[in-house]
């Protein structure tokens, strides 16, 4: 063949030389795409997973993250788990279960310290400001706080009591006379410990600890709350409303926000409706004409509340 | 050639079993010590070294960083802390001094795995290999240093045996016993030093290391060779001999200078001749208790 050089010093034609380097190149660019499509598979994590504290989001954690396990070695309280293959996590990434056993939040952050990759960020040095995930209360049909029973014991564990979570006592509608204690979850101090889903004292946790991006609604940012803009201005943004004229037939006032549609206010002919009620003091309101025939007069006459 | 059957008859006949073995039993040693320090904490609650060879912390003062893995954890983009930088510098110091590949014989716990296939090769002699390039492993290691930048993910720990089979021994094996099943009858029944010689990125990385690695073997007393193959027969690597030992005529000096050699000196235990010894890669010294000196990587 005039297209074969052989290359006397390798006993290897220049063809058979790049055939076998094509070869080569497409078998490892094989592995390293499907390498590559199940690493990211893999790297997916499940919701109930947690990374310790200071954990970098996932998509850069699981890059930056060497599956060394010292942050496992390192937690006084051994909750840390390193996942194995075949696991739900990511093979040898850090994780814990909160329902299991939640992070007890050491001042010092052993877990951190000890990582040598800053896969859990040395940046962070107040635990307090750790944001593992967030607590939410997931299910108002069973947790006992809404069923009207006293209960509590996620607001009392919760290691920041009074800040991550609150007690909002409502009305007992079904009672009728009690009060519900419903715990409230604030996003801006829970840090995701997951001591709150520990401890929950039903059989499945009612609150549980969520990755942020699960747990948390995001509002449009086209959003204005008019109250809020109203305190930072210090005032009304806009014209204030005009005071309602109501225009009722005579004999009848509104009062918003109060008794709703009174009747019976003086000046109606009597017998003109059942159930008249009389009102306490009588209304400073002009009389209709007596045998007036047009109607707008009635009306116009009517008191203007 | 005067030998059949499994290499090395001929040290242990004339120079005694223990002296023919005496660098694979420091090699074992090594191996197996390395492991049981490791498995003090978990086992004996006794913690002088934690976590595993991708990061340790030893005695609380000395740590250790694979810098392989570090380089692909720097790869995704994220710079990592002084220690684990400190711990990389230490094992990259260590291994470009003594041997890059002396990490695969005498500290990765596959080695094991891999010499228990290709003893079983010897033993029930079983010929049939598969034709690889040694050089594929550099095209895997390319691959592998490449995905964390653009995936995000160090996406060779989702399959690495060497690390799945230490970390799987201290942390839990999960199914990561499959993998290193995978890598023995590969090793056995499809080819002959298969992982460790042909596709591991992990000694490919540790070999570049030791380009300029001091601690070589050298086949000083070559005139002597008797040509038995028995050397080449135990070697790993086996492509690293001949130059240094059948290198006279082209004026090639006697010490293995091949990065993939990995100073497990087996080709000095079963040499009768005692053609081959350690020594720097001058050639000027010969290192006669090196085996106890190269144990601290990790």
């Amino acid at each position: 063949m005039a297209t074969r050089a052989v290359n006397k010093g390798s006993g290897v034609s220049r063809r058979q030389f790049i055939g076998d380097a094509l070869k080569t190149a497409c078998g490892v660019g094989l592995f390293g795409l499907g390498l590559g499509l199940y690493s990211q598979r893999a790297a997916s994590l499940p919701a109930a997973a947690i990374r310790p504290p200071g954990a970098l989001p996932e998509d850069q954690f699981n890059g930056a993250c060497i599956r060394c396990g010292l942050c496992v070695r390192d937690c006084p309280f051994d909750m840390i788990h390193l996942a194995k293959l075949g696991d739900p996590v990511t093979v040898g990434t850090p994780y814990f279960y909160a329902r299991e056993k939640g992070c007890e939040m050491c001042e010092d952050i052993p877990c951190v310290v000890a990582c040598p990759t800053n896969a859990l960020d040395h940046s962070l040095t107040d635990i307090n400001k750790a944001r593992m995930g967030l607590a939410v209360l997931v299910d108002h049909e069973t947790c006992i706080a809404f069923l009207g029973l006293r209960c509590e014991v996620c607001y009392q564990i919760c290691p920041i009591k009074d800040e991550a979570i609150t007690l909002d006592r409502q009305h007992n509608a079904r009672s009728g006379k009690h009060t519900v204690f419903i715990p409230v979850v604030h996003s801006d101090r829970c840090t995701g410990c997951g001591k709150c889903e520990e401890a929950c004292i039903l059989e499945q946790a009612a609150i549980k600890v969520l990755p942020e991006h699960l747990a948390k609604g995001e509002l449009g940012p086209h959003y204005r709350l008019g109250w809020k803009q109203k305190e930072a201005a210090g005032g009304a943004l806009v014209t204030p409303d005009l005071e309602h004229q109501y225009n009722l037939p005579d004999g009848m006032r509104y009062e918003h926000g109060g008794r709703g549609l009174i009747q019976g206010v003086p000046g109606i002919p009597p017998g003109a409706g059942t159930g008249v009620e009389s009102l306490a003091e009588p209304l400073a309101v002009p009389t209709p004409e007596p045998g007036s025939l047009n109607p707008l007069e009635t009306l116009n006459g009517g008191a203007a509340l | 050639m005067q030998n059949n059957g499994y290499p090395g008859q001929s040290a242990i006949q004339e120079q005694g079993w223990l002296k023919a073995h005496k660098w694979l039993l420091l090699r074992r040693a090594s191996q197996l010590g390395l492991l049981g320090l490791f498995l003090l904490g978990p086992l004996a609650g006794v913690w002088i070294v934690e976590g595993n060879l991708a990061a340790s912390m030893t005695l609380g003062v000395l740590p250790l960083t694979d810098p392989m893995l570090l380089l692909q954890s720097m790869a995704s983009g994220v710079w990592p802390v002084l220690s684990g930088f400190i711990g990389a510098l230490i094992v990259l110091a260590f291994y470009a001094l003594v041997g890059g590949r002396v990490f695969c014989s005498w500290v990765c716990p596959i080695n094991l795995v891999a010499d228990l296939a290709v003893w079983l090769r010897r033993r029930f002699d079983l010929r049939t290999t598969s034709r690889l390039s040694r050089n594929l492993r550099y095209w895997v290691l390319g691959v592998v240093l490449v995905l964390p930048a653009v995936t995000g993910v160090i996406a060779w720990e989702a399959v690495n045996p060497v690390s799945m089979a230490h970390r799987g021994l201290f942390f839990g094996m999960g199914w990561a016993w499959t993998l290193i099943l995978a890598v023995f009858l590969f090793d056995l029944l499809v080819a002959r030093h298969g992982w460790c010689g042909h596709l591991c990125p992990v000694g490919a990385f540790y070999g570049l290391i030791g380009v300029k690695a001091q601690v070589r073997v050298s086949a000083y007393q070559r005139d002597r060779c008797d040509d038995c193959m028995d050397c080449f027969n135990i070697c790993p690597e086996p492509q690293v001999i001949k130059p240094a030992l059948k290198g006279a005529k082209a004026g090639v000096g006697p010490v293995i200078l091949d990065i993939n050699c990995t100073n497990c000196g087996r080709c000095i235990d079963v040499c009768s001749m005692d053609v081959f010894r350690f020594g720097t890669r001058s050639g000027a010294l010969s290192v006669s208790a090196l085996g106890s000196g190269t144990t601290q990587g990790a």
